[in-house]
């Protein structure tokens, strides 16, 4: 028996075809893989891409909502959303430190971030414009977030697939909320009502294209899937999000806007409109409407904690020097 | 004066998949030889996949005295919990 370190990123081993066969029978045993074990490179750079991408996507996802905490009506709406966007910065954290198990630094991924160089969800690239977007977001963004988290709770890396559950059991109140806000609105008075309808459609169509380009157009996807980091393809998630969200549309007496919507009976699925992907690579590639807006917020904000962070170090320095000289 | 042998802490993977769990702790010179000593004393009956050793020394406790001021504040922050949302039966899960 040995002894090693825990992050056993820089051993260079020689990918032969029998390595490679070996370590997809490891996952095809749904083995787990952790940190200090071998594993191709292809495999390691696929889940810091998606890793980072994901924990960049819940730090900035506070940016829209955060934006509404002052501004919430009731003293109730506020801690509800004050706890969500509390939960969502633990998300990135637990992520960020999925991903420097495979050995990036968490000044490397803030720097990709707050340069723009970092990809996040295209959601956040739109605009929160009335106190009716909070529900829409709890309710179809985290409803989304949800669908796809569930099966990465059963990923092949495990710290990755750990730090799902963990992320999965706090999100369920995220999207309760954002209905029942949504709920209180569609039963208010006409311009409330209004208001939710507003929101729905402005949210649902970015929603929908949360889950990425059709299989066909998905780059990635094969190998994902193979490796199993991914264990649905980007339309069946999308399908069964869909399935979900009508129905709660309906009892509420909202109007999905999409004129192409009707059930199928043979898929037993709806079946849905084009999604316009034009607008969703426009997105993707940062020429979303608030995408400068996000960029520069948290470039500001890591800006000005730097302070903060260099007084942490030189307390911390202060407390060694004084114990070492009273030993 | 006799040299004293540090301790160590031990954490085990039960499972493969599962994260490590402290299990209990015991005396070693290095690290080597705490793992072996782990090996022998904590997974004799399979208890394990993978094993962790830590200086004791290295890890920093709460102040159990504080218990109640650390913990107690989360307590009437049921709004954290799904069940505080009113979504009615039809819905259904949610
Ligand atoms: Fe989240
Ligand atoms: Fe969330």
């Amino acid at each position: 028996m040995y002894s090693q370190g825990l992050i056993n990123s820089d051993t260079q081993i020689e990918e032969s075809q029998e390595f490679l066969d070996a370590f997809q029978a490891r996952i095809d045993a749904e083995e787990k893989i952790e940190p200090n074990d071998v594993m191709p490179q292809a495999y390691k750079k696929m889940l810091v891409r998606q890793i980072a991408q994901h924990a960049h996507s819940e730090i900035v996802g506070m940016l829209p909502e955060g934006n509404w905490v002052t501004r919430a009506p009731s003293l109730r709406r506020k801690a509800a959303l004050l706890a969500k966007v509390q939960d969502e910065g633990g998300h990135g954290l637990y992520l960020y430190s999925a991903a420097e198990t495979l050995g990036v630094s968490r000044e490397e991924l803030t720097e990709q971030l707050v340069t723009g160089k970092a990809k996040f969800s295209s959601i956040f690239n739109y605009p929160t414009l009335s106190w009716a977007d909070i529900g829409a977001i709890g309710w179809l963004v985290d409803g989304a977030a949800i669908m796809n988290q569930i099966p990465l709770c059963r990923c092949s890396y495990g710290p990755y697939a750990r730090a799902m559950i963990r992320v999965c059991k706090e999100e369920s109140f995220h999207q309760r909320q954002g209905y029942e806000l949504m709920m209180s609105l569609a039963q208010g008075t006409e311009k409330q009502k209004q208001m939710a309808q507003d929101a729905l459609n402005r949210w649902w169509w970015p929603s929908v294209m949360m889950f990425g380009p059709h299989d066909a157009e998905s780059t990635h996807s094969d190998q994902s899937m193979r490796w199993k980091i991914k264990r649905f393809t980007n339309d069946d998630l999308r399908q069964k999000f869909i399935n979900a969200t009508v129905p709660q549309a309906t009892f509420i007496d909202l109007k999905i806007p999409d004129k192409d919507l009707r059930w199928n009976d043979d898929k037993e699925g709806y079946d849905h409109g084009p999604i316009d992907w034009a607008e969703f690579w426009n997105v993707v590639k940062g020429n979303g409407p608030m995408a400068r807006d996000r960029i520069t917020a948290r470039k500001k904000a890591w800006d000005e904690g730097e302070w903060v962070r260099d007084a942490a170090h030189a307390y911390a320095e202060k407390r060694r020097a004084e114990k070492i000289a009273a030993e | 004066m006799t040299k004293t042998t540090p301790l160590w802490e031990v954490f085990i993977r039960p499972r493969n998949g599962l994260s490590h769990k402290h299990v209990g702790s015991l005396h070693a010179s290095d690290k080597t030889m705490a793992i072996n000593a782990a090996r022998d004393v904590y997974t004799r009956r399979n208890e394990g996949t993978s094993i962790w050793v830590v200086p004791s020394i290295s890890i920093t406790a709460s102040d159990p005295d504080k218990a109640d001021e650390n913990f107690e504040p989360s307590e009437d922050k049921i709004y954290r919990h799904p069940t505080f949302y009113d979504i009615p039966e039809d819905i259904g899960h949610m």
